[in-house]
């Protein structure tokens, strides 16, 4: 734990408080744009979180357009199979649950996939190292795990959110999709007496599958944050340890490796179904 | 923690990101994963069916080499047959050839000792009659006993 610009001993709390704090610049209401004082300012941007997802977006973009460049039937060198075997490990997972023909789907959950796994795999980083350079680098703040501020996991969600009602219109229709909103599940009377009930029901049944459809957005991004987040928590909470953190921290990182890649997968996993979901006909 | 930018800002790059994947990295690697499938089950496939020749070509070969085998057993069998023919002719002329051979020596042989015989026989008549001449020339009349020695010359 170190000092913070001389200003007396930093307690636990100011540690937690300083590595949960987001680099940030706003525009306030006078129009310029300031750095650090944008708590509640919806005008905001995160820029560490940006600046980690993006470059990992590029690692993730330059190493597989370079195999994708050099892909060939023939010879595949070492790099090219390891590649290879992601695609197709992603592309059997995709087959396994998606049945229709698309060509966006199955990128859609390798990017994904391998973007939220670079992403939560910066946990990994010992927690200390790119925070305490960037402070010598004159930058206060650097929270370096893009997956654990909920901005990010909700900008990919709602991604997905609008890919869902794409895919949905796009099957049904639009009075196929606001069928599939107003008559489940429970079908209205169209005739008869029981009429009178109808706009109830579908009222009913309007607001049941609003929150359905909602939901699976909000538990796709929140799932994914509450995850890296408590286990980034974990992390700052051991290094408060002193000696005893060396062995903590390996045990929880080795158990962190698999939270990482399996929060990646669901993740992944559950855009394949919901859309599937979305573009399966009743 | 709370909600701004930043949320639209990773949407946008969220979509870019897998535009960018779907168009540039998807389709390649994809096409050298199936390229790469059917040549394997190509080159497998090819490989059985070599197999299968192979199999084919070693019966074949085997057969030939038992048809060759047959031949060559045959053949030496005629071989040796006509080799033992060859000597047992070639003996034979050559028993005939020596008799004749010796049968001509031997008349040769008797007639020049015949003819030998003949001049010898002269010769002592001769000598004989010679040394008879000789010796009766003071004591004997040739002429009283010309009788004995034509009796003496035809008895030699």
């Amino acid at each position: 734990m170190a000092t913070e610009n001389g200003h007396g001993p930093l307690t636990s709390g100011d540690y937690i408080q300083h590595h949960l704090q987001n680099l940030q610049i706003c525009k306030v209401d006078s129009g310029e744009w300031i750095w650090n004082q944008c708590a509640g300012n919806p005008m905001a941007i995160n820029v560490d979180s940006m600046f980690w997802s993006i470059l990992l977006g590029f690692v993730f973009i330059i190493m597989f357009g370079a195999a994708a460049k050099k892909a060939s039937p023939e010879k595949p060198s070492k790099f090219q199979a390891f590649i290879e075997i992601i695609v197709d490990f992603i592309d059997s997972s995709v087959k396994d649950t998606y049945h229709g023909k698309s060509s966006l789907i199955a990128p859609l959950a390798l990017t994904i996939f391998m973007w939220v796994f670079l992403m939560n795999l910066m946990d990994l980083v010992p927690i200390d190292w790119l925070p305490e350079t960037s402070k010598y680098l004159g930058i206060e703040y650097m929270k370096v795990v893009p997956t654990t501020d909920v901005n990010i996991t909700f900008g990919m969600s709602i991604a997905v959110f609008f890919l869902i009602l794409f895919y949905s219109i796009r099957t049904k229709g639009i009075g196929g999709f606001i069928a599939e909103l107003t008559l489940h599940p429970i079908a209205p009377p169209l005739k008869g007496p029981g009429i009178i009930a109808a706009p109830f029901i579908i009222a009913f049944n309007f607001i049941l599958e609003s929150v359905s459809l909602l939901a699976k957005p909000l538990s796709l991004s929140l799932r994914l944050f509450g995850n890296m987040f408590a286990g980034e928590l974990i992390f700052i909470l051991i290094a408060l340890l002193g000696v005893w953190q060396l062995p903590l921290h390996f045990g929880w990182a080795v158990f962190h490796i698999l939270i990482v890649t399996l929060q990646a997968f669901i993740f992944m996993m559950l855009t394949v179904v919901y859309l599937t979901l979305a573009s399966e006909e009743h | 923690m709370d909600i701004n930018l930043t949320l639209i800002g990773q949407s946008i790059s969220m979509l870019l990101f897998v535009w960018f994947c779907m168009k540039f990295i998807w389709p390649p690697l994809m096409q050298a994963i199936e390229q790469r499938q059917a040549q394997i089950a190509d080159g497998l496939a090819a490989g059985e069916k070599g197999q299968q020749k192979l199999d084919k070509a070693n019966v074949e070969s085997k057969e030939i080499l038992d048809e060759a085998r047959k031949q060559a057993t045959g053949i030496l069998g005629q071989a040796n047959a006509r080799a033992n023919e060859i000597v047992s002719d070639g003996k034979q002329d050559g028993q005939q050839e020596r008799e004749r051979q010796l049968s001509l020596a031997k008349n040769d042989i008797e007639q020049e000792s015949n003819r030998a015989r003949d001049e010898l026989r002269d010769q002592v008549a001769q000598i004989a009659v010679a040394t008879a001449e000789k010796i009766l020339k003071r004591e004997i009349d040739a002429k009283a006993h010309e009788d004995i020695l034509n009796k003496l010359a035809k008895e030699l």
